[in-house]
């Protein structure tokens, strides 16, 4: 029970910073069709840019001014990068993206080094919010939460309650006919692009010094956003989000779980052991193996519901 | 800022001059072809040894070098790939160099044990050696031990050894975390050997493999960890695997030891920072504070020309003792003849930087040497990489005591 309540608290966490770094990516997909893989390189340049910026002039403006700065590079390479290769059709878009992912990567490594930053929690926000059955629950994770949430809240606000997002949803799904109507449709991708860069920064900007920031991490964030989008559906903010916090709470409770699936067939009278045909599989504790099984749900779902959950869309 | 833009112009003006100048290899310097991951996900690694062996080399060279030549480094890429490392070992062999070196991946080290073997088998009148400068496998110098490859840096068996040794007699239970992969089960598996062996008294209240570089929220294992009550966690890992480990359970307030094997390594302390203060301890071949703690002046100047030009810790004092070996055998063999100097270094003592007796074994050419438990701490003379922390020893392993019997049966030439 007590680790149950803990890790239900460590998942949503996490779950919440997978939903910001998702959310950018899942409508720049939709939108334009690109699957950009630079989204996690912009995460990373967050985490880099908040750690400069900290340094100067403290962290509280670095949460603002970084995800601006990672904005406004989203918005540069929408504008000088993508539109310009768009007429050579998608693969063209996808190896642009690709690309990309090298430059900022060794860009990262020539401007600050090979070394993890020293980007710590500011002095304020470090010290346990609350103890949970002996354990400390840091006021930096409180915080994580408490931005993500209200990310969360404006980006609905955003699409939901106000005319350029009554354009972009729109856009999401009939672009030409939103185009005919003498929308600048152009300029909406501009914006969405900017938009999710700015989130994927936001994202780096408070998992920078959670987690650390060095420049293997784009590589580590990239692939599970990734399944988070497919697995939540195309176009849909509501699956996107539903499968950040499942993905979150998969990964924190898969490491709790010592129980394999010989266990699972102990109730039935079958016992296996290591030396038995597949058993080497089969005895290995679900925490082992516990950061496969997104990769295993994104298998299933592809199978059984190509669209992903919530989707609208079958591409 | 400036910082920043310097570091940038530096990059600059190095990316300048690389494209420019053409490599001036004088004639008369004996090369060392070293491979190592200068690329990829490990390059931090491979930079840093890189630069170590510079400022070695430079220091072996003030001294005279080996016949009155100097050495000079040849490097090649090998991004931890075993196959691109013996494309490099080709190119090794095409340009005659005598030496080739690598110090990181076990995997690496054993591909290229195979590859050299074979090349001296079949060019007698062309061979070349091996030096280890950081593969740990026990594996190496035991079953797939070879003539042509010498080791100077302990066994990850030494080490098990020193870390369980070292262990405080208050230390009574103990929570197993490693990698799930060659490394960090060999890791597991001696540890376990030398809890049994050598301290009975401990149980160990869980054993757990990790992902290897997969977890970014290790919040969840450290909720498994205070609750399973240890009061150490023992731990092979290293890179984001230990920095986020460790940072994750001073957040959640685990005040338990952290005794690592690799804590020591470079960016660890940097990640971890004040998080680690009397909590963090390594097993260690040296660190920046042993002089220090030892009145050894003149090793304290080694390091402190180093501080002078870097910001991250020298560790590798092992490899210096390398360098004065080679040097030695060079000059014994009057020619870097592969025979010659192999036979050289066999059975070879060498005093170390701390003054310590270091043996070349001749039956399985690995390095016997002292280690250094130390704890990461603000009570010390010399921080690591400008954290305020640094390394101060709490117990010295000697040589004799993790030198173990080996079961290399060498084919000798």
């Amino acid at each position: 029970m007590q680790i149950g309540l803990i890790s239900l608290l460590d998942g949503l966490v996490y779950g919440m910073l997978l939903f910001m770094l998702a959310s950018g990516l899942t409508l720049i997909l939709s939108m334009m069709g690109v699957l950009n893989f630079a989204h996690a390189s912009i995460y990373m340049l967050g985490a880099y840019f908040a750690y400069q910026i900290s340094r100067w002039v403290g962290f509280w403006p670095a949460l603002v001014l970084a995800p601006v700065l990672c904005g406004l590079i989203g918005a540069a390479i929408e504008v000088w990068g993508l539109r310009r290769v768009h007429h050579n059709g998608h693969i063209a878009e996808l190896l642009f993206t690709f690309g990309l992912v090298f430059i900022i990567g060794r860009a990262v490594q020539m401007v600050w080094g090979m070394l993890p930053m020293p980007y710590r929690v500011p002095a304020g926000l470090d010290f346990p919010l609350f103890t949970l059955y002996g354990e400390n629950f840091p006021a930096y994770r409180g915080f994580m939460l408490l931005v993500s949430a209200g990310m969360l809240c404006a980006t609905w606000l955003l699409l939901k309650k106000t005319r350029i997002g009554l354009i972009i949803q729109a856009s999401l799904t009939h672009p030409g006919m939103v185009s005919a109507l003498g929308h600048n449709v152009p300029r909406v991708f501009t914006i969405v692009f900017a938009g999710g860069s700015l989130l994927a920064g936001l994202a780096g900007v408070i998992a920078g010094n959670y987690l650390t920031t060095e420049s293997g991490m784009a590589d580590a964030m990239g692939p599970i956003v990734f399944v988070v989008v497919i697995f939540g559906g195309l176009g849909s903010l509501a699956g996107c989000f539903i499968a950040s916090i499942l993905m979150g709470m998969v990964q924190t409770f898969s490491v709790v779980i010592d129980y394999s699936f010989a266990d699972l067939l102990k109730p039935l009278g079958i016992t296996l052991t290591a030396n038995d045909l597949l058993g080497e599989i089969l005895t290995i504790p679900v925490s082992r193996i516990g950061p496969l099984v997104p990769y295993a749900l994104l298998i299933l779902i592809l199978l059984f519901r190509p669209r992903g959950l919530l989707g609208t869309r079958e591409t | 800022m400036t910082s920043l833009i310097r570091r940038a112009f530096a990059v600059a003006v190095i990316a300048i001059t690389a494209l420019c100048a053409q490599p001036s290899l004088a004639a008369d310097t004996i090369k060392i072809g070293y491979i190592d991951p200068f690329s990829g996900a490990f390059a931090q690694g491979g930079d840093a040894s890189l630069k170590m062996f510079q400022f070695i080399i430079d220091y072996i060279n003030d001294k005279g070098g080996a016949l009155g030549r100097k050495f000079e480094l040849v490097t090649f890429d090998d991004k931890l790939q075993p196959a691109e490392a013996l494309i490099a070992l080709k190119s090794v062999t095409d340009q005659n160099l005598p030496f080739v070196m690598s110090c990181v991946g076990s995997n690496v080290g054993s591909a290229l044990i195979d590859a050299v073997t074979k090349y001296n088998t079949r060019n007698p009148d062309n061979r070349l050696l091996q030096l280890n400068c950081g593969q740990l496998a026990t594996e190496l110098t035991n079953e797939q031990c070879s003539f042509w490859h010498f080791r100077f840096v302990g066994s990850v068996e030494m080490r098990a050894v020193a870390r369980i040794k070292s262990l405080p007699q208050s230390v009574k239970s103990v929570y197993l975390v490693n990698q799930d992969y060659l490394f960090g089960q060999s890791i597991e598996k001696d540890t376990k050997r030398f809890l049994a062996q050598y301290r009975p008294d401990i149980t160990i209240v869980a054993d757990e493999f990790i992902p290897l570089m997969q977890i970014k929220d290790f919040a969840p294992y450290i909720t498994k960890i205070k609750a399973s009550g240890a009061q150490s966690l023992l731990t092979g890992n290293y890179g984001p695997d230990l920095n986020l480990l460790i940072k994750a359970g001073v957040d959640s307030g685990l005040n338990i030891r952290y005794d690592t094997y690799l804590g020591h390594v470079i960016g660890a302390a940097t990640a971890i920072g004040a998080a680690g203060d009397g909590r963090l301890t390594s097993v260690m071949e040296d660190h920046e504070n042993v002089p220090v703690e030892e009145h050894n002046a003149e090793a304290e100047e080694f390091f402190k020309r180093w501080r002078a030009t870097h910001d991250f810790a020298f560790i590798a004092l092992p490899s210096v003792t390398q360098f004065q070996m080679l040097v030695r055998a060079i000059n014994q063999a009057g020619s870097t003849d592969a025979v010659k100097v192999a036979l050289a270094l066999e059975g070879m003592e060498q005093k170390d930087l701390f003054g310590a007796t270091e043996i070349m074994r001749k039956e399985d050419h690995q390095l016997l040497l002292p280690y250094y438990e130390a704890v990461f701490t603000k009570d010390v003379k010399y921080d690591v990489e400008k954290t305020g922390l640094g390394w101060k020893t709490e117990a010295k392993v000697p040589t004799a005591e993790e030198t173990l019997p080996t079961t290399c049966k060498m084919k000798r030439p």
